[in-house]
This record gives structure tokens, sequence and C-alpha cells, in this order.
């Protein structure tokens, strides 16, 4: 799960991990508000979305406009928040579709004498998180690691004893951080690495972290998601849910216990697994088709949830035709048969229906397809279902 | 023979007494697997399917004898039931569990590495060693005796190949689902080593994801050590950058693990690697040839 950076910044904040002190707003007079409030001759207004690149992005009908701007007067403040607020912000990473802005973050300004990288993954090859920081702050760590990956230094921790003092000293030494910054720096590693571990984040990162002309390590932006599977032990973090943030037929998906990702392509796939769902994509793709959608009905799914996975794929206007690919193990092809029969009748199916299936109680599941009045193309196995759904649209 | 598990293996469920627990045990005992027992904190002295219910796996090893546990206790619980079945000299312990916290699986992973323990999973459909034991949710008849080692990070898509090399008559030795997390127990290279060093596997199936660098790491290991014909497939080939595609651990970051770098690795260690999911047992047969040729 992501979060906003004012969220993440509140979490950090609340471990002792160095932010600029700052005020959340969603009206210009808010905004103009907090400008006053922090008291200083300039303050930054940060448009929040889930999403990178906001500097460098644009209102989609103001150009001119950018995610990020520096203000120096009450006034300025308000004008900035009102060009951003309810409008939509494209960036790098959010598609020409680009994302609503419901609220703005005013912050402190502060002196920055360097910018630098920090940030949290876990390492899958080493079964350990790992703390990666860099000198190359404000860029984005794949162009450093792809171009200059020396300029990237690791220290690996294990989460029951956090990081130790001696590896942000290490960590210090590689990037020339020295004098009275190591302390401030070894706080703020240390701090950071506990927020990874307590709060069971999947990435923590920090870019840019800045060293002040005060010496002072401070984190400029924040960008921290969350195991999904941890989420029931921090009920704190699941309230920063922004779902107006999430593609709408995902979490509706989320709900019916189903697993969906929305492509681009025409054809719509509802399988069982998700390796064989990956796998039914890329041998649509193969045979010259495009996939619609990633969809996993789960192991044990009824006809509820075959019938919702049937209204979310239809409910994508791309969607030309559908292809059903079911390996039954522990979930039976008469369950998916009867499923697909009644699901086909309420939710009114007028493309083309190409279904394979396959496994337990196989033969009885075709024969319940075969003696209905639907109007089901049946398929005999992978290449037949994938050349069967992709020469169905094309004959459309 | 076979790797890991066989006809003499003896298997606990633990928490046999909840539904997908007691269904899959029903199932298991079926197939032919030797269970001997299930593990429910608070429940010793039920009976489940005419088998003992222990409160703790100490108990239950030491009435049983068992030495393999199937787990399908709830994803907070479990880390805590991998690391009981370990502590009680479980030889091999097979994780069914989906949604497993992967701070948890960091501890669990280093408990496990310093033991003998082979765990497999979390988040997997178990293994088999045809027509002799099933640990794990799997259906059993599309498992036939045969030749080919077989070991996956998905559920669904292993079935697929199991399928395939059945109806070439090719056969399995033992299948294993390795499970679809970012941590889980035993890795491809794991089991590289017990297929190549058993003599009824003759050949040895990989299916991969994206995501990571699993397979990677494999392909230079067969590269070095295996002489047996390998075959494999990658899944996700169509899968856009940074999307989860229901396995956790099926997510492209920053344009590492990509199908086509893992293709390229297999493919230079000479594996022979399936374009088509559907061609994952031709790939097999095509690996043999090669290798006599």
């Amino acid at each position: 799960m992501k979060i906003h950076e004012f969220q993440a910044k509140q979490v950090l904040q609340k471990a002792g991990v160095a932010v600029l002190a700052n005020r959340v707003a969603t009206s210009p007079e808010e905004a103009a508000a907090a400008f006053r409030d922090l008291g200083g001759s300039i303050a930054v207004v940060k448009a929040q979305i889930h999403a990178g690149g906001r500097g460098k992005g644009t209102i989609a009908d103001d150009p001119a406009q950018h995610g990020v701007q520096l203000v120096k007067s009450a006034e300025e403040a308000a004008e900035v928040a009102g060009r951003l607020l309810q409008k939509t912000l494209v960036t790098i990473q959010t598609g020409p579709e680009g994302k609503v802005v419901n609220q703005v973050l005013v912050e402190a300004g502060c002196e920055i004498a360097r910018e630098l990288y920090l940030g949290i993954v876990l390492d899958r090859a080493e079964a350990m998180p790992v703390l990666m920081v860099s000198s190359e702050g404000g860029v984005e760590i794949e162009k450093v690691a792809a171009e200059t990956p020396e300029k990237i230094f690791k220290e690996h921790f294990h989460p029951a004893i956090g990081l130790q003092s001696y590896q942000a000293r290490k960590l210090c030494a590689k990037l020339g951080i020295t004098g009275k910054s190591v302390r401030s720096a070894d706080a703020f590693m240390r701090g950071l690495c506990r927020v990874f571990v307590d709060y069971d984040c999947s990435m923590a990162e920090i870019n840019p972290m800045v060293v002040t002309k005060g010496g002072e390590l401070v984190a400029l932006d924040a960008k921290i998601s969350f195991d999904d599977n941890a989420l029931f032990r921090h009920k704190d973090i699941e309230a920063f849910r922004d779902l107006t943030e999430e593609e709408p037929s995902e979490v509706r998906a989320g709900e019916a216990g189903l697993s969906y990702v929305k492509l681009d392509g025409n054809i719509g796939c509802l399988v069982n697994g998700a390796g064989l769902a990956m796998s039914t994509m890329d041998i649509i793709k193969l045979h010259g088709g495009e996939p619609a959608n990633f969809l996993d009905v789960g192991g044990g799914a009824n006809a509820q949830q075959v019938t919702e996975a049937f209204r979310i794929i239809l409910s994508d206007d791309h969607v030309k035709a559908v292809l059903v690919n079911i390996f039954g193990g522990i979930m039976r092809c008469t369950t998916i048969a009867q499923a697909l029969v009644e699901a086909y009748k309420t939710v009114g199916f007028n493309i083309p229906l190409v279904v394979r299936l396959e496994g337990t109680e196989v033969a009885e599941g075709k024969k319940i397809i075969a003696e209905s009045d639907v109007d089901i193309i049946t398929a005999d196995d992978l290449t037949d279902a994938a050349q069967k759904v992709v020469a169905s649209i094309q004959s459309n | 023979m076979s790797i890991l598990i066989n006809k003499d293996t003896r298997v606990i469920c633990q928490g046999i007494t909840g539904k997908a627990g007691e269904f899959h045990s029903k199932n298991c005992l079926e197939y032919g697997t030797k269970m001997v027992g299930g593990v429910t904190p608070g429940k010793g002295g039920e009976t489940v399917l005419g088998l003992p219910v222990y409160d703790t796996v100490a108990d239950a090893v030491e009435q049983t004898g068992a030495n393999a546990t199937m787990i399908f206790v709830p994803a907070p619980f479990t880390a805590d039931a991998i690391l009981e079945a370990i502590d009680a000299g479980i030889e091999v312990v097979v994780a069914i569990t989906e949604g497993v916290p992967v701070l948890d699986m960091v501890h669990v992973y280093e408990v496990a590495r310093r033991s003998n323990v082979t765990l497999i999973g979390p988040n997997c459909p178990g293994l088999i060693t045809s027509d002799e034991c099933k640990i794990g949710i799997m259906p059993g008849y599309i498992h036939k005796k045969g030749s080919v080692g077989v070991m996956s990070r998905s559920g669904t898509l292993t079935y697929e190949a199991v399928w395939q090399t059945s109806n070439l008559g090719l056969g399995q030795t033992t299948c294993v689902g390795l499970g679809g997390d970012p941590i889980v127990g035993t890795s491809f290279i794991d089991l590289f080593k017990l297929y190549e060093a058993d003599p009824e596997t003759e050949a040895i199936l990989m299916m991969g994801e994206i995501g990571g660098t699993a397979e990677e790491e494999a392909a230079a290991y067969v590269k070095e050590h295996v002489t047996k014909p390998v075959a494999a497939f990658i899944a996700g080939r169509t899968a856009p950058p940074g999307k989860r595609m229901g396995h956790a651990g099926a997510i492209i970051s920053g344009g590492k693990g990509t199908a086509e770098e893992k293709i390229a690795a297999l493919e230079s260690a000479g594996i022979a690697v399936a374009q088509s999911p559907a061609d994952m047992g031709t790939a097999v047969q095509r690996a043999i040839a090669s290798k006599r040729s």
C-alpha cells in the first residue's frame, strides 16, 4: 500500500526522523494560513499524489504550473495552491491520464548544502532489508544504478537489531559526511531503518535527503510503501489508505477477493492462479492478441466471485472478447462451469467468450457448458484457446 | 527414488482442525500419503479424520515419529508455526499459507538456514512424489510416475506443466511448488542439487516468473553443476513494469528481473526455454534430445 508524502512525513516525525515544519492544505485559504503559520520568508507548495516526478510534472490544462513550487508570500502560496488543487497533475509516473490533486503540502524552506539519496528495500537474494545511500540525491536511483553503480553504497541490517552505528558511520565515510553531521546522519539512518521494520514497510525512500548549511540531515521528500500482508497489525497505517489514488476496478476486485490489474489490450482474461494468469497473458500476446487485464480468481472461487470477475472485466470498454482459462485443482471444473453459465446469463454477454477447462471434474464441467444454451466457444488446450480468442476478435 | 519425500514419509498437518487443513489432509490421505496426526494448540486429544490431534508439534513428533508437516494456520501465525516445526526437528516443513508478512519470513529464513530443515513455501501448493506422497493442495490425479523433476514458483502453472509431461508419457519424480513470495525457504538451486543427485530424475523442468534474480542465479548454477537435461519457462513476459501480478514476488522494479533477462540467462546456460506455456512438456523433450545428440 502506498501513502502520500505528508502522511509519510508524519510517520517519520513520530519516529524522530528529521523533517521540515509543514502543514497540509486543501484550499488556497488554508495554504495562505499555513505559510503565515510556518513564519518563514519562503515555503514550498507540493502537490500530493501517489506518484513521483511531481517537480517536473505539469497541470494538464495549465502547462506552466509544475507540481512543486517555491513561494515567497502567503498570497503566492494561495495562488499556487489554487492552480494545483482539484486539477490533474501529469508526471512521468502517472501516465497521460494524470492524477487529481486533492491536497497540497506547504513546507518551510531550508538552506541546502548537499542533496543525497537514501532508500530501504528488501534484498530478496540476501533475505534481509538493505539500506542504500548515494551521493546523487534528487536523481532517480534506477538511473544512478544503471549509469554509475559505484556511487551507491549498501548496508544490510537485521530487523531484530536494526542498523548499527558503525554501519551509519561507514556510509557517512563513503558519502563524505564529516564532523558533527555524522551524529545527525547516524540518528537519521537508524531512525529510518527502525521505521522500515516497525511499520512493515516494503520500501522507504528519502530522495533527496539534504544536509543543511547548519550540518543537519533532513528528509526533503519521503516515499513509503507498506507490505499489504502486514497491514493487519498496523491499523494506523491502514487508515492512511487513499482509495481515490487507486484504479477503481482494482479496488472493486480487491473487495471481491480477486487479484486484478488493468492493462491496455482488448482481450479480457479470467484465470485461476497468478502464474497461470501471467502465462495466459503471455500466450495471448504470442498469438497476436493484447491482454486487457490480469485476473486471478484464486484457488477456491465461487459463483458470486466469478460473476463479479466478469462484471469487472466487462466494465472495461476496450474488452472485445474474453478468455477463461481454468486448471482445476481445489477448484472443481463443475463449479466453474456452473458459475460461467450463471454469470453469462446474469451479466449479459454480447462479445465472444472462449473457455478452456482442465483438471478436477473436467468432463462433467464441459458437459454442463455443452448442455446449457449459452454461446461459449470451447477450447481444448492453451494454444487452441489463445488462437480462438484472437480469431474471434479479428472476425468481429 | 525421488527427492525430499516418499512413501515412508510420516506427515502431520498443523491447523488440521481448520476447514482447509482438514479438507486437504483428507485429500492427501486419499492419495496415499502416510498422514500420522495433526496439531492445533488447545485441541490436543481430539481426533480428525481418524488422526490424533496434539497441542504441540513436539508432542506429535514424540508420539507419531512425524518427519514432515503441512502448515495451514492463518498468515499472522504462520511464522510461529514454522519455527515450532523446525524446533521440534521436523525435516520437511511445507507452508501452504498465503499472505505471510515478509519481515516475518526474514526471521524464519535465518533460523531455517541454520538448521537442517527443508522449508517449502510459504504461499505454495506444496510438493508431491508421484504415486507415493502428496503434501499440499495440488490435484493428485494429474501426476504420473516418471522421470522429470518439476519445480515452480506458481501453483496452477505447475499443474499445467505436470499435465503436459504426463500426457507426453514423461511423468514426474517429485514436483515442488516453491511459493510465490519474495522470501521462500527453498530456492531453485537447492532443488537442482537434489534432482542432480537423484538417480530416477532424468530431466528437470523449472518454471520461473518475473521479479527478483532467482532464475538468473539458477541459470549460473546449472551451467557449472548440472549434467542432466534442463528445460524452463518464464511467466510474465507481457506484464507491465512496477505492477504487482498476484504474487508479491512478481513485480519488476528498476528494469531488473524482466522476462527477457531471465530467458537470456537460461538459454546461455544451455537450458531449453519454452516460448509458449503450451510447450513446457515439449521443451523437456527437446532438452533430452539435445543432451543425447
